[in-house]
């Protein structure tokens, strides 16, 4: 440690000013008071260091010492990190709960890869290869479901002088490389400055689709590997459920879920769950590919100003070993009253509602960590990370700062709508407002894969909800029996869509995730039934006699087919048919 | 710190609840500050901020009559603290945890930082332990389970005090042999509503196994920034050391929030929504945070927050927040109550998030998610259709939309409304519930499953 050490001037809640850390940069990281608790330089002006806390300070008061680290704030990266739940600086709760009680308490601290493991490190590069930043050197089997990859760190070349297989902790030295003639002793971890981006050789444009077995997610407002996505709604509207579908259920390699600002309770829910729940490709517990970053609303405010860098730092690097990662935080609003706070704090001067002027550039840069990427190394290999963050925007007004500065920047908007939600239609994504801007780059999938009828069955679906839009207008004015019977049986249409496909039940073990195939022969059931109605209408049956069918039953049970049944979805195609048959008869 | 602290006279503004003291040494943030008046009364601060020698003092009982020359300030060196024990419960305490019952003063078996500490996410155990409230529009359609924060969101001049009083008189859960206790935390609420609450604790004996807090409305408001702390840290030391299940009931939170705003108006901070400052969200979250369980514990903190809505808006910035922050929130509709139905349980927008996980067979019953989501559904058709029938006249509505009304306005009647004394326990709530589906035709019960009809549903 560096011993330069300086003084406190000034204490306000989370900031602290000192004087005298001669030297010290922007975000570099210090320790301040007895306690020594972590802090973070955040502005620097004359011999007067403006510093955030991330512990809560009491007790601190001028005259107290300040010590330099000489490095920012940064992340430890290697074998470990699956599994784990950090607070915002990457603290491991869990060993902290072990040595220290169930409280957090300060100036606590243990390292964030646990040293008492012993890994077993496979060589796949051999002595006297010559190696680039990002190159494998091995790798080492980090949980049931992820290998993780030993990479040359950013900032070395040469030729490996010593590489061969061992078992040891994240420590050892499995490499030496010799670059420019000096030797690098490589181990298992890296660190790195969580605000820096991690480098790459080129970014691309993301085309794959990320299925997240979400309805009205995949058909509707699909998402790409390496796209960015926002769902904001008042509270109770159905965020949290919606990241935590999706850290779930996501067709992603690596999931990296930020609990920043929000309740303790929900990270809870996620570490008791997920090591019970099962990986559909895989039949794995989810936890095996999980890292959690948990910086609740009562946890100290600069820490949780920084959980998103510490978690969009680890999504980095497991794309670098050419995963495809999604990151979820919830909630981004609460990261930006961290900033607006600190901001406060700092005395600069407001921009909108008191948020910090630069809060648009902020959010834009965090976003723009997202990605689908070829990676460093020789090997051209790609990685992803597919970023979705939940805005909770006060009273649930979408024209408030964070919002407005989200949607300039992503790709996808999921728009959660409290009159759906306060009707228990879940998830209450409306499909009157939300969009996908990579809808086009998914249907070409798609359509490959169903013969153009995929986006073909969307587009009637979409028309047909729009139409209801229009209709219910009406509705309300003059009542559904003065519609003509066309629109009725429109309307029945809709009130299908909406409610045996739209409607997800996330707490149903069939329902909560639906594959494709699957989403693909429900909605074209529904269609299917639409169709066969109208033309039946035509042919003289009633009205009365097509919207009381019993079949209905079956389509409105259908979204709880078994995967491996789906057979019966043309059994009940046939059932449509022939009920209809014998309605024009 | 060694040694008799220094007295500072130095005290060289004063800015509403505020006072600056120059030239100090050696004070840190957070601490307490003892304030003596010229006539020998003494008065509390806290450090709000410091800088080199210049400490900003926020005073608890305010700073009226104080002048800049005749105070004396002496910083003690500590923050907050609460001195517990056992003997704390059956007694009445200021916001400062000085009792104002009469009684002897508490010895303490240790003292705590009021602030507390963040509980380690790791170490929470989830809340999913069915209380019955004897309430059927809670314990049917919004449970309440141990460990939940559930506010009660109401409107000046409702009876949300009789209700938080009566779920504090009845709350059980259905097992035996465990210790309850019930923590009362009143922030600014008139001597009568007081009055109300402890009054009753006294008829049912309740006393004997509560704490309670008081801060009247013409007590000092700044004192209400510190009681919900006292009355947590208070429910932490019964929940976790003595293993005991404490329900918090702290009224009322829209008091609390404007005595924030008004430090925060005199610190000149750059004022959020409706002038309440930018970090009441986490201010806030300190609060409703502490409730919940710990793996390895017994007890648990179990939070009733009480809140009137200015204008009864959801959206304003105390009701907003606060729902951003607890599991759910149980709506007190103005419209039921004129109707003269008690409890006015708002079932529609009320949501207990955490009842999935408590309720259902070996908690409650096999059939009461179906129930729920049957009676919820039907209400709401029910609700819907009236509202149409506004519109349209009763002659626009279809033969079935009609008995939806019927039911909607029988279980106003007869589901939500019940005795002020009248605790239900869960079966009954259930047996009212299917009672009033049986008006329905059964192919409408379409959120109950058959096995569950053939078996409740009463016939004929
Ligand atoms: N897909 C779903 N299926 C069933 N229930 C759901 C679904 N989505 C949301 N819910 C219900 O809505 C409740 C609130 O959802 P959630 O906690 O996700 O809201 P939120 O928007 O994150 O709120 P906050 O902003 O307060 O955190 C859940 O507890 C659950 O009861
Ligand atoms: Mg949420």
């Amino acid at each position: 440690m560096n011993e330069v050490k300086g003084e406190v001037i000034k204490v306000s809640g989370p900031l602290v000013i000192a004087r005298g850390l001669t030297g010290a940069r922007m975000y570099e990281m210090v320790r301040v008071g007895e306690g020594r608790l972590f802090g973070e330089i955040i502005e620097i002006k004359g011999d007067s260091y403006s510093i955030q806390v991330y512990e809560e300070t009491e007790g601190i008061g001028p005259g107290q010492p300040v010590w330099r680290t000489g490095e920012p704030l940064s992340v430890e990266l290697g074998p470990g990190l699956i599994r784990s739940i950090y607070d915002g600086v990457q603290r491991p709760l869990d060993k902290l709960s072990y040595d220290f009680g169930e409280y957090i308490v300060r100036g606590a601290e243990r390292p964030a890869l646990d040293r008492s493991i012993k890994w077993e490190f496979n060589p796949v590069a051999k002595e006297g290869d010559r190696v680039e930043p990002g190159d494998v050197l091995g790798t080492v089997k980090e949980s049931n479901l992820v290998i993780h990859k030993i990479m040359v760190p950013p900032g070395i070349w040469g030729i490996i002088k010593k590489i061969g297989p061992l078992t040891g902790n994240v420590d050892e030295v499995i490499a030496v490389i010799e670059g420019e003639g000096i030797l690098h002793d490589i181990t298992m971890v890296q660190r790195w400055p969580v605000r820096q981006p991690r480098p790459v050789k080129r970014k691309v444009v993301p085309v794959e689709p990320m299925v997240t077995g979400q309805r009205v997610i995949d058909m509707f407002f699909p998402i790409t590997k390496g796209g960015t996505a926002c769902v904001p709604g008042p509270f109770g509207s159905g965020k949290t459920v919606v990241q935590h579908q999706l850290a779930k259920w996501a067709d992603a390699q690596i999931v990296v879920y930020v609990g920043c600002g929000e309740r303790g309770n929900e990270m809870t829910d996620v570490l008791m769950e997920f090591p019970h729940l099962k990986d559909p490709a895989s039949g794995e517990p989810l936890m095996e590919r999980t890292v959690l970053v948990a910086n609740t609303s009562n946890m100290p405010v600069a820490a949780r100003e920084a959980s998103v860098f510490t978690g969009i730092a680890i999504a980095e690097y497991y794309r670098d070993m050419g995963y495809s990662v999604a990151l979820m935080a919830d909630s981004t609003s609460r990261w930006a009253e961290a900033m607006r706070e600190i901001s406060g704090r700092l005395e600069e001067m407001p921009g909108e509602e008191g948020y910090p002027a630069y809060l648009g550039s902020r959010i834009a840069s965090f976003y723009e960590r997202a990605g689908s990427v070829v990676c460093l190394g020789s090997d051209e290999r790609k990685g992803a990370i597919t970023v979705i963050g939940a805005v909770s925007p006060p009273g649930g007004d979408l024209s408030e700062p964070v919002v407005q500065a989200t949607l300039r920047v992503v790709k996808v908007f999921w728009g959660l709508d409290d009159k759906l939600a306060f009707s228990r239609h879940f998830p209450a994504i409306n499909w009157l407002t939300s969009y996908s801007l990579y809808q086009d780059v998914v249907d070409e999938h798609a359509d490959t894969r169903f013969e153009g009828q995929w986006s073909r069955n969307r587009k009637q679906a979409m028309e047909i909800l729009q139409r209801e839009a229009e209709l219910e207008e009406l509705v309300r004015l003059v009542g559904v029996d003065a519609l003509p019977h066309e629109d009725r049986l429109l309307l029945q249409a809709a009130k299908m869509i909406r409610e045996d496909f739209l409607h997800q039940n996330a707490f149903d073990d069939i329902d909560t995730c639906t594959s494709i195939e699957k989403q693909y022969r429900l909605l074209r059931l529904i269609l299917h039934y639409y169709d066969r109605i109208k033309k039946a209408f035509k042919d003289g049956a009633t009205l009365v006699a097509l919207t009381g069918l019993e079949v209905l039953d079956d389509i409105a049970r259908a979204k709880l087919i078994p995967e491996d049944d789906l057979e019966q979805f043309s059994i009940i195609e046939k059932r449509i048919d022939n009920s209809i048959v014998s309605l024009t008869w | 710190m060694a040694g008799i602290a220094k007295e500072y006279k130095t005290v060289t503004e004063i800015v509403g609840p505020l006072m600056i003291v120059e030239g100090v040494e050696g004070v840190t943030y957070g601490e307490l500050a003892d304030i003596r008046l010229q006539d020998g009364s003494m008065r509390r601060g806290r450090v709000l901020e410091v800088s080199g020698d210049r400490a900003v003092v926020q005073v608890f009982e305010g700073t009226s009559g104080l002048s800049p020359q005749d105070v004396k300030v002496k910083f003690l060196a500590k923050g907050m603290e609460l001195g517990v024990s056992m003997e704390m419960l059956g007694r009445v305490f200021d916001g400062f945890g000085r009792p104002i019952d009469e009684g002897p003063a508490i010895i303490p078996e240790k003292y705590l930082n009021v602030n507390g500490s963040p509980m380690n996410p790791f170490a929470r155990d989830y809340p999913n332990e069915f209380i019955q409230t004897g309430i059927s529009t809670i314990d049917l359609l919004n449970t309440l389970v141990r460990g939940q924060k559930l506010p009660l969101f109401s409107g000046s001049g409702l009876p949300h005090s009789r209700l938080a009083v009566q779920i504090a008189r009845q709350a059980k859960v259905l097992k035996t042999g465990e210790k309850f206790a019930v923590v009362f935390a009143a922030m600014g609420i008139t001597f009568e509503e007081a009055e109300f609450f402890i009054a009753d604790f006294r008829r049912t004996g309740a006393i004997e196994r509560s704490v309670v807090f008081v801060n009247l409305a013409d007590d000092p408001p700044i004192e209400r920034i510190a009681l919900p702390r006292m009355a947590l840290t208070a429910a932490e030391y019964l929940a976790f050391e003595k293993d005991m299940h404490v329900l918090v009931i702290m009224t009322d939170i829209t008091n609390y929030c404007e005595a924030l705003r008004e430090i925060s108006a005199a610190r000149r901070e750059v004022p959020g929504r409706r002038g309440y400052p930018g970090y009441l969200y986490t201010d806030l979250s300190t609060i409703y945070e502490r409730a919940g369980r710990i793996k390895g514990k017994k007890g648990s903190i179990t939070q009733i927050p009480v809140l009137t809505m200015p204008e009864d808006d959801k959206t304003h910035p105390i009701p907003d927040l606060t729902g951003y922050i607890t599991e759910g929130q149980i709506i007190i509709h103005r419209g039921l109550n004129a109707r003269g139905i008690y409890p006015p349980v708002d079932v529609l927008p009320s949501l207990s998030r955490l009842k999935d996980k408590g309720i259902g067979d070996g908690k409650t019953r096999e059939d009461h998610a179906d129930l729920m989501n049957q009676l919820y559904s039907a209400y709401a058709r029910g609700k819907n259709a009236k509202e149409l029938a506004v519109v349209l006249g009763e002659s626009a509505l279809s033969e079935t939309d009609l008995l939806f009304v019927k039911f909607a306005d029988t279980f106003e009647d007869r589901f939500v409304r019940q005795g002020e004394d009248e605790n239900r326990p869960i079966e009954e709530s259930m047996r009212i519930g299917w009672e009033l589906l049986s008006m329905l035709p059964k192919g409408e019960l379409k959120r109950v499953r058959d096995k569950y009809i053939e078996k409740y549903l009463p016939k004929g």
